[in-house]
């Protein structure tokens, strides 16, 4: 079977499991179930942008966390406002309107993507990882100095947001809003890698001066990038914050952002669908090894360095490729 | 003024640790070209094998022997054992197979030594407080480690101008595979040269143990702290490490000590504490992204 058909074969698998998964849930009564796949969907979205990233765009970015607790806090921060009724800032109401905050996480996501990114891109390699982390961790700083907002212990939502229609507070309705969200994700990055956008994106992350000997801005394209990447992880981080009714500094933490790449890294660098795979491999596998032992990461720690050793593109990779 | 010069000899203080963390650190990356996140894990081995063998023998000098073998051995080890591999590698697969050493080291001593923080006591040679200008009693302790510092700082440097290894390091630096075919054990002096910044990590956690509690994960939050220095000194630069982590620990250390004061002046007082308490966390991010603006490599850019 050709690596085509292959691709093709495994991403409609994929499609069709996640559709069936409530109701092989209920019939199993492992209800349970839905809420743990729920949590794979929405880091699968977390992991896919930043796959744009780091597999399309070059980007190693180990500050990517920060856009997701941008989206979560934005979402909670609403909330509070609209629960206590206190406008924000004395003048802006809160809301808990999805059809609102949710767009307005991913814009709020967005424009600080675009300032870290501005100000990242203008170093590469070695500087620019460290760069965003550290931009990361200033915003994780300032999280915990939100005295306002629950400081270190984070904001409690006492519902999910409304959604014209939907019922969120029921799981499985949840699970179909996320699995809606990520599949649009992925479609809307699978068009723009396969565009000419995504051509000069892949040029310029290859080699950004034969890019700009074609009098291309690579730069430019690195950052509207980062910036659709941010506001994908914003998009994720009001979701989280709906699933878990709460939101805490520990979102835009570093180990966050760590975690995230290993996703990516897991299910297959550059390949969109196979952080999917990789978020739900890592997150089954935290899962299933914390069942048996509280020590998991003693093991888990050795399976990634044994991953990035010998399996270079991921488990998409091994699945859809035969040499 | 008294409380000025204190907390500028704290802020020394948290420099000289930070530049112990960077100097090892710096030289992995400016000469292997390798991104190294475990870092801060020798650092906790060093604090947790120094605490371990002060409460055991009594004798501090044992636990700083103890603390810097271990952290150097466990060093070298990673380094035969993972970090060579990753050498020809990009920096993605560096940060996320030393990542995954971090949850390794961070597990392992909650294995060992359990999830409670462990606590060093000051050695009793060490204790007490002193007198440095009328009204400004210092601990002793906290100056001996401002001492080691320096002293190490120099060896450092000395090692590095004035002795045949430290030329044969930095001309690794430059050209490894010239250096290797004029006849050195190129890979010996990686391993060698990694083992000697682990130790210094270890150092670094072995004398911030009586300050600090010593409990799993501690690596990470200086570790962070580690890289901004880097990232402000140009990656690779011994001097930019010096520099670099004396700016952080004092704009750090004087930050958290004044910011509050001087918010209190306009604004309330409550309002002013958090206020200035979260600028002051976030003052060293904001050092970093000024640096960056005006000179992108760091202040001291190594030349490759």
């Amino acid at each position: 079977m050709a690596g085509g058909v292959r691709k093709t074969v495994l991403i409609a698998g994929g499609g069709l499991f996640f559709c069936l998964l409530p109701w092989a849930a209920h019939y199993f009564g492992e209800q349970y179930l839905v809420s743990l796949f729920t949590r794979i969907l929405i880091y699968s979205l977390a992991a896919v942008s930043l796959d744009l990233l780091i597999g399309y765009g070059g980007l190693i970015s180990l500050g990517h966390a920060a856009f997701v607790g941008i989206g979560g806090y934005v979402t909670a921060i609403f909330f509070q406002h609209s629960f206590e009724a206190e406008p924000l800032a004395g003048i802006i109401p809160g809301s808990e309107n999805a059809l609102l905050v949710w767009p307005l996480a991913v814009i709020v996501a967005a424009a600080f993507a675009f300032l870290i990114g501005s100000l990242s891109l203008r170093t590469s390699g070695m500087h620019f990882i460290m760069i965003t982390l550290a931009f990361a961790q200033m915003l994780y700083y300032f999280a915990v100095g939100l005295e306002k907002y629950g400081g270190d212990d984070g904001l409690s939502l006492y519902s999910r947001n409304q959604l014209v229609g939907m019922d969120l507070a029921n799981d499985v309705h949840f699970y179909f809003v996320c699995l809606f969200f990520l599949s649009l994700f992925l479609l809307i990055s699978d068009r723009l890698v396969k565009s000419r956008f995504g051509l000069v994106l892949r040029g310029a992350a290859s080699s950004s001066r034969r890019i700009h000997a074609l009098g291309i801005h690579g730069r430019r394209y690195k950052l509207i990038c980062f910036i659709i990447g941010g506001a994908g992880a914003g998009l994720a981080g009001a979701l989280l914050a709906n699933q878990t009714e709460y939101v805490s500094p520990g979102l835009l933490h570093w180990t966050m952002s760590g975690e995230l790449m290993v996703m990516v890294l897991l299910g297959g660098l550059g390949s969109l669908f196979g952080p999917v795979l990789g978020a739900a491999v890592y997150l089954l596998l935290e899962e299933t090894l914390a069942m048996y032992t509280e020590h998991w990461m003693v093991y888990l720690g050795p399976i990634l360095i044994v991953v990035v050793l010998f399996a270079k593109r991921g488990l998409f990779g091994l699945l859809t490729h035969r040499d | 003024m008294i409380l000025l010069v204190e907390q500028l000899l704290n802020g020394l203080q948290l420099g000289i640790t930070l530049f112990l963390m960077s100097a090892g650190l710096t030289l992995v990356f400016g000469i292997m070209q390798v991104i190294n996140l475990a870092h801060g894990s020798f650092y906790m081995i060093g604090a947790y094998v120094g605490a371990t063998v002060a409460a055991a023998t009594g004798s501090f000098i044992l636990a700083l022997a103890g603390a810097l073998g271990a952290a150097g051995v466990a060093g070298m080890a990673v380094e035969i054992l993972v970090l060579r591999q990753l050498y020809k590698r990009d920096h993605l697969d560096q940060v996320l197979a030393t990542f995954g050493l971090i949850f390794f080291f961070n597990e392992m001593t909650r294995i060992i030594w359990g999830k409670q923080p462990l606590f060093m006591d000051i050695p009793t040679w060490l204790k007490g407080n002193i007198e440095l200008l009328p009204g400004l009693i210092y601990p002793v302790y906290r100056l001996a480690v401002i001492v080691v510092g320096a002293v190490v700082a120099l060896l450092l440097w000395y090692l590095f101008s004035r002795t045949r290894l430290g030329m044969q390091i930095r001309a690794g630096a430059s050209n490894r595979d010239m250096v290797s075919a004029l006849g050195v054990n190129i890979k010996l002096l990686y391993t060698l040269v990694f083992g000697l910044g682990t130790l210094l990590a270890g150092l670094a956690g072995v004398m911030a143990g009586p300050i600090f509690a010593v409990e799993s994960g501690m690596g990470e939050s200086i570790l962070i702290l580690t890289f901004v220095v880097i990232v402000i000194g140009g990656i690779g630069s011994v001097r930019g490490a010096v520099v670099g982590a004396l700016l952080v620990g004092l704009v750090d250390t004087l930050g958290r000590a004044f910011l509050p004061t001087l918010f209190r002046t306009f604004l309330s007082s409550s309002y002013a504490d958090s206020v200035g308490a979260s600028l002051a966390s976030m003052s060293i991010y904001i050092v970093m992204a000024a640096v960056l603006i005006w000179k992108p490599r760091g202040l001291f850019p190594s030349h490759h």
